[in-house]
């Protein structure tokens, strides 16, 4: 190493300020913890712009309310897909990536300033998109496909951000070597790292596809590029918009098995296992952007059955291994705990007063049923002509990126909250209610739009009931595609009343909770069995059971949810074109 | 299944590492195959078929 190396890594060493975490014992960098506030708070400002539009959204969808004008439609639904699932994600992410190298490993991060430029790019060109959409003229939906043509701060604003999120990704990895060069842990690192680590290695390809195609739309826009081709748009849109749907199922599989060692004091049942689930998805997962072009004449069936049905469902078994090995972990800790009655004693006595747990049981379990089953459904070359295109489509990734994502995120707010703003969560009986609540909500929005695309209500579209008025060939969806569409509008005031609480619980209590010290630090996560945070958050370690009866009938109940719904739809799909 | 103690990468450099934790534990390698496989069998296949389509006269 040189001298110049080391004198700087000498500096940056004794330049770091840390405290030490009352709770956990870990050694938290001031830097760090500065980053992953910044990040949080930025994301939670932008679900709730985000979510204010997805429920008008929602109430233009329900023929009975049609909330807003055609072209005030399209551009809430712009404004909402940018807002949610861009900002408040891949902010909540920044503060996980921090979180998840610097906090857990103990060490110092790797060149905050850059930190800081990063989220000020990220903040900048946040803020430059939706400016660009409000103003009307960038109506272009987020996937912006070409030739709809946006305003070009829109895509530079989506260039800029994109450039700070590839910061923050260096950012993790080069802490990751700092840790490792400090031995500030011992042997691998820990499994939640870990899933951090798959998360960053996706965004890493998931940014760089993006830049490839958006660089050029935006000269396009500008007038420098005289066309860009619609079908490679596609292809290389979705390296971007399905790879960064992958982000987040690494992120929130980490924030699961997080949770559940904070809360439960659950360890991995095996390093191994789980570990070699992360590494299936940092193969295979990113493949899976093909079931987005499953119906584009220009493909092969070669390349779409190679990239969807092979590789995404090896992909797929590596979400089926987490979904048993974290309620299996959890199992193997209650059980530990002395809770052996029967097949579900663990999973009664579990701590659902905790938001924290009860948030990530519900993501679990509604990702699982209601977004994993729906989406291999969407991933089948036969069964997605049925789909393509409906509200089955929003149904599914409502299922995935709010059931499970969203609702994952706020799960670990109530931990992130105490553990790094160091502040106690106010209102501790609506907290409680928040998961329930949102889940709910979330749930139904997910199922009634997946419910009106079987019937074949189209997505993105203002106008459902076609009057003659309007239209050269009227057409009535059956009565029922209205009844779900007015659930669905329930559901999303329901959801939109879950997410309100939910900005209301963290702002306040970052401003107004009571400040955590070391008398009330651990009881400041909320209810937990053993009333100690677990060091299977931060050692690599297995649990050295599997012995789990009740993991195993869950899974049995999944799979046979499954293979019924699966044939279900091959049966609607020999029904549509009858024969006759 | 009997846990063997894990041996610490650099107290006992006698121990040979199995391929796959090495692997696990490299993140570069990782980096590496996680956008080398898909801008393969993704991207530029994808590409290939397109530039193939003929165009329309
Ligand atoms: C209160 C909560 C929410 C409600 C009520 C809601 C409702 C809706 C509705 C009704 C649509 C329109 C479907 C269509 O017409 O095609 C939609 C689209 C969408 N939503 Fe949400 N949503 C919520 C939260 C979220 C969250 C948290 C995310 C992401 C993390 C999200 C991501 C999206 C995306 C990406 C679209 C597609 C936009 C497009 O087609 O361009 N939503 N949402
Ligand atoms: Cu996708």
């Amino acid at each position: 190493m040189s001298t110049a190396a080391t004198e700087s890594d000498y500096i940056g060493r004794l330049a770091t300020k840390f405290r030490t975490c009352p709770a956990t014992g870990l050694k938290v960098d001031l830097a760090a913890e500065r980053l992953i506030k910044a990040n949080a708070v930025a994301a939670v400002v932008f679900l709730m712009i985000g979510g204010t539009f997805g429920l008008l959204v929602a109430l233009t969808r329900w023929p009975a309310v049609h909330l807003l004008s055609s072209d005030m439609f399209y551009l809430v639904l712009t404004a909402h897909g940018l807002d949610v699932l861009l900002l408040w994600i891949i902010f909540f992410e920044m503060a996980i990536l921090y979180f998840a190298s610097a906090v857990i490993l103990s060490s110092r991060i790797a060149a905050p300033r850059w930190g800081w430029v990063g989220f000020a790019l990220m903040v900048v060109g946040g803020l430059m998109t939706n400016v660009a959409v409000l103003q009307g003229d960038s109506s272009v939906m987020f996937t912006s496909y070409v030739p709809l043509k946006a305003q070009p701060h829109f895509y530079l604003g989506l260039i800029l951000f994109a450039v700070g999120a590839l910061i923050g990704c260096f950012i993790f990895l080069g802490t990751l070597v700092i840790a490792k060069e400090e031995k500030t842990y011992e042997g691998s690192i820990p499994l939640v790292t870990f899933g951090a680590l798959t998360a960053c290695i996706i965004a890493v390809f998931t940014i760089a596809s993006g830049a490839i195609i958006l660089i050029p739309t935006f000269l396009w826009s500008v007038g420098y590029i005289a066309n860009i081709d619609t079908l490679t748009y596609k292809l290389v849109w979705w390296a971007m918009g399905h790879s960064s749907q992958q982000i987040n199922v690494s992120a929130h599989v980490a924030i699961w098995y997080l949770i559940a060692a904070v809360t439960v004091g659950a360890k991995p049942l095996s390093e191994k296992v789980s570990r070699t689930a992360f590494l299936l998805y940092i193969f295979f997962l990113q493949l899976a952007s093909a079931h987005h072009l499953l119906v584009e004449p220009g493909l092969s069936s070669e390349w779409k059955i190679v990239n969807t049905s092979y590789m995404m469902y090896l992909a797929v078994l590596g979400s089926m291994i987490h979904g048993m090995t974290v309620p299996g972990s959890i199992e193997a800790a209650q059980r530990k705990s002395g809770y052996t009655r029967g097949v579900f004693e663990w999973l009664r006595k579990a701590p659902w007063g905790n938001p924290a747990f009860a948030g990530m049981f519900l993501s679990l379990v509604m990702f699982g049923f209601l977004g994993g089953i729906s989406g291999v459904i969407l991933g089948t070359e036969q069964l997605n002509i049925m789909m393509h295109n409906t509200l089955y489509v929003p149904g599914h990734f409502h299922a995935t990126v709010v059931t499970g994502t969203t609702l994952a995120f706020m799960a670990a707010t109530y931990l992130i909250v105490p553990l790094i703003f160091q502040r106690q969560i106010i209102w501790p009986k609506l907290a409680r209610l928040q998961p329930y609540l949102f889940g709910l909500g979330a749930a139904g929005i997910s199922v009634f739009m997946m419910g009106a695309g079987t019937l074949g209500v189209a997505r993105r579209h203002w106008d459902i009931t076609f009057p003659a008025s309007d239209v050269i060939l009227p057409y009535g969806y059956p009565p029922i595609a209205s009844l779900m569409m007015g659930l669905n509008g329930l559901s999303a005031i329901l959801a939109a009343i879950g997410g309100a609480l939910y900005i209301a619980i963290t702002v306040g209590s970052i401003l107004f909770g009571k400040k955590v010290d070391a008398t009330n630090a651990v009881a400041s996560l909320g209810p937990m069995p053993k009333k100690i945070v677990h060091e299977a958050v931060t050692k690599y370690g297995d649990a050295g059971t599997w012995h789990l009866p009740g993991t195993y009938v869950l899974v049995g109940l999944f799979f046979t949810t499954f293979i019924l719904y699966y044939f279900v739809n091959w049966k609607y799909l020999s029904e549509l074109w009858p024969m006759q | 299944m009997v846990e063997k103690p894990k041996p610490e990468s650099a107290a006992a450099p006698l121990e040979r590492i199995p391929f796959m934790q090495r692997l696990l534990d490299n993140p570069f390698l990782l980096l590496f195959i996680g956008v080398v496989v898909p801008t393969v069998i993704y991207i530029l296949w994808g590409v290939m078929e397109i530039t193939q389509i003929p165009l329309a006269k």
